[in-house]
C-alpha cells in the first residue's frame, strides 16, 4: 500500500529527492541550502548526514547507484559531487560549472561518467571528471536555448540528451565527450553527434502552449514523454515520424513525468493526484488515478447542504482545509522507488506540502481493473 | 442584483485555481536574483496573457500571471461621491498595513483600487485553496464593508446635523 513520510518533524517543502542503489537511503532537500541524507530504520528515518556546503536554494539532487555519488546543484550557480569517505561522511567536490544564473536540474548519464545540469543561464552543462587535473570540468550546449532550462534527461545509449526549457521547447541534444568516450552509434533520433549537435526540437504546441515542466525519455530512448505549463501530455515517437501526439487533460498544470513501463508515464503536479497515462503509439489513454482518496462526505442532508451552497456563493466549506487526496500540496518530484523505467513496481512522490508518499503500482494496478500498463 | 455575483465569483474563483500553479523560479536576468516575474516584467516568456473578468462597468478583477507569481487586481463599486471616498480611505487603510496582510501590495495597479500579489512563497507556505477562498471572501466582504461604512457615515451625519440645528 502506500506509505506516507514527514522529515524531521518540519512542514516544508521537499524541492527533490533521490535514493541510493537499495533503496535504504534518500537525500532530499527541505527548501533550503541543505540536502539531508536519511537512512530508513524499519518505518522511521534517521538522518545521517547534512550536506551543506552550498549557499542558496538546492534546485536538483542526483545519486549515481553504481558508483554511489551524488550530485547536487543550486541556485548559488555551483554544483557539487559528493563522494563517501572511508568514515561514511560525504566529501563534497566543487563542480566548474562556468555559469552565471542559477543551476535548476542535474541528471547523471546512465554509465554515471559524467552528468548535465541545465541552468538559468541558458544553457546546459554537461560535465565529467578530468583525471589529469583531478576536477570536474564542463562543456557547455548553448545553442538554440532561449530561455531558463527546467529540467533534462538521458537517453540510455549515454550520448543523447533531451531538455525542456521555458521558451515552449523541448529539444533533443547530442552531450558527447569525445575524451572519454568511443564513438556512439546511430539512433532513430540521428546519426552524426557532435557535442552540442540539435537531433531534434518540438513545440509544445502550435500557439505557444506554456512552459516545458518535466521530459522524460523512456526505457529504449526511442520516446520523449513531456509535461508542460498547459495541462497536457505530449508524447513522441522517433521511430514513427517524430510526430507529437498530445492529449490535453481536465487537470492543473503537472510538473514531473516518469516513465513506469515502455508504454506507461506517471504524471502528477498542481492537482496534488499522480495519474497513469498510456500510449499505444497513435493515441495517449488515460489509466486512472493511483491516489483513491473517497471524497469526504459533509455533513448534514442533501436539502440542507444545497441552502448552504446557496448561501455561500461558491466560497468552499470553511471547515474544509484539507484536500481529498493524500499530498495536501502540489507534488514537484517523482521518482521511481523499485524497479526501473521499463518496469516500475513502486514510485514515491514528493511535493510542497512536505510529505514523500510511495506508491506502491502492482497492488494499485490490481486494486484498479481497467488499467494496464 | 445578487443573482450576477454567484457566476461572477464562480469564474474568478476558476481563473484563481488555474492561475495560482507557481514554481520557484530564480531570476534568468539578475545572478542570485529571485524577484516576482509579474512584477519585474524581465523576459516576456515568463508571464501570461492577463485576464480581466468583470460583473459590470465598475466591478472587474484584473487577474495577471506569470511562472512565480500572480497579481490580482480589484476593482471596487463606487456609486456616488461619499463611496468614492470610503473606498480610498478603506483600501488605503488597509495597504498602509501590507506587512501585516502577506500577500496585499502596498500601491494598486493603475485603474483598481486594491491588489494582491501572491508569489510562489506563498503558495508554500499556505493552502492555495485557501488563499483563494480569501481573494473570493475579500470580494464579497469589501462591498458589505463599504455599504456599511456608508450607512453609519450617514446616520452619523443626520445626528450632527439634528445636533447642529436644535441651536437655531
Amino acid at each position: 500500500m502506500t506509505e506516507k513520510f514527514f522529515f524531521g518533524g518540519s512542514v516544508s517543502p521537499i524541492t527533490c529527492h533521490a535514493w541510493n542503489k537499495d533503496r535504504s537511503q534518500i537525500a532530499l532537500s527541505p527548501n533550503n541550502n541543505e540536502v539531508h541524507i536519511y537512512q530508513r530504520d524499519g518505518n522511521d528515518w534517521k538522518l545521517t548526514d547534512v550536506l551543506n556546503q552550498h549557499d542558496l536554494k538546492v534546485n536538483g539532487i542526483d545519486w549515481a547507484p553504481n558508483t554511489n555519488r551524488i550530485v547536487t546543484c543550486s541556485v548559488d550557480r555551483n554544483a557539487y559531487v559528493w563522494t563517501q569517505g572511508e568514515d561514511k561522511k560525504w566529501k563534497p567536490a566543487l563542480v566548474l560549472l562556468r555559469i552565471n544564473r542559477a543551476a535548476t536540474c542535474v541528471k547523471w548519464s546512465p554509465c554515471e561518467n559524467k552528468f548535465a545540469t541545465g541552468s538559468g543561464a541558458r544553457l546546459i552543462s554537461v560535465c565529467y571528471f578530468e583525471e589529469e587535473n583531478d576536477w570536474w570540468v564542463s562543456k557547455h550546449i548553448k545553442k538554440p536555448i532561449r530561455s531558463t532550462v527546467t529540467s533534462i534527461d538521458w537517453h540510455p545509449n549515454n550520448v543523447l540528451l533531451v531538455a525542456g526549457s521555458t521558451d515552449y521547447k523541448v529539444r533533443v541534444f547530442s552531450a558527447y565527450i569525445k575524451d572519454i568516450e568511443p564513438q556512439p552509434t546511430a539512433t532513430p533520433w540521428g546519426k552524426k553527434m557532435p557535442l552540442g549537435q540539435l537531433m531534434a526540437e518540438f513545440k509544445n504546441s502550435g500557439t505557444g502552449g506554456g512552459w516545458i515542466h518535466s521530459v522524460s525519455f523512456s526505457s529504449d530512448g526511442n520516446r520523449i514523454c513531456w509535461v508542460g505549463h498547459d495541462s497536457a501530455i505530449n508524447m513522441v515517437d522517433a521511430n514513427s515520424g517524430m510526430n507529437v501526439i498530445k492529449v490535453k487533460t481536465e487537470y492543473l498544470p503537472f510538473l514531473s513525468s516518469v516513465w513506469i513501463s515502455p508504454t506507461a508515464v506517471v504524471v502528477a503536479g498542481h492537482s496534488c493526484v499522480p495519474l497513469i497515462y498510456s500510449f499505444d503509439g497513435s493515441t495517449i489513454i488515460f489509466n486512472g488515478k493511483l491516489d483513491e482518496s473517497q471524497k469526504r462526505e459533509a455533513g448534514g442532508i442533501s436539502a440542507m447542504r444545497h441552502f448552504k451552497l446557496l448561501d455561500s456563493n461558491s466560497r468552499l466549506e470553511n471547515s474544509d482545509t484539507l484536500l481529498d487526496c493524500i499530498h495536501q500540496n502540489a507534488i514537484s518530484w517523482v521518482a521511481i522507488y523499485g524497479g526501473d523505467k521499463s518496469n516500475a513496481t513502486k514510485i514515491s512522490t514528493s511535493g510542497l506540502d512536505g510529505q514523500l508518499v510511495i506508491w506502491d503500482l502492482n497492488t494499485l494496478t490490481r486494486s484498479m481493473q481497467n488499467l494496464k500498463i | 442584483m445578487a443573482a450576477t455575483l454567484k457566476p461572477y465569483l464562480t469564474a474568478v474563483r476558476h481563473t484563481l485555481t488555474a492561475a495560482m500553479c507557481l514554481d520557484n523560479f530564480s531570476s534568468q536576468v539578475i545572478e542570485r536574483h529571485n524577484k516576482p516575474e509579474i512584477e519585474v516584467k524581465s523576459s516576456k516568456e515568463l508571464v501570461l496573457n492577463p485576464v480581466v473578468i468583470s460583473r459590470n462597468e465598475k466591478e472587474r478583477v484584473l487577474i495577471e500571471t506569470s511562472v512565480n507569481s500572480v497579481r490580482i487586481s480589484i476593482s471596487i463599486k463606487q456609486a456616488d461621491e461619499i463611496e468614492k471616498i470610503l473606498c480610498h480611505k478603506f483600501t488605503r487603510f488597509m495597504m498602509m498595513r501590507a506587512e501585516s496582510f502577506v500577500i496585499l501590495r502596498r500601491k494598486p495597479i493603475e485603474g483598481y483600487d486594491i491588489s494582491f500579489l501572491i508569489t510562489n512563497f506563498h503558495t508554500e507556505q499556505m493552502f492555495k485553496h485557501k488563499l483563494v477562498d480569501f481573494v473570493i471572501h475579500f470580494i464579497e466582504e469589501v462591498d458589505k464593508e463599504i455599504s456599511e461604512l456608508k450607512l453609519s457615515v450617514n446616520s452619523r451625519a443626520r445626528i450632527c446635523a439634528e445636533e447642529f440645528l436644535k441651536r437655531f
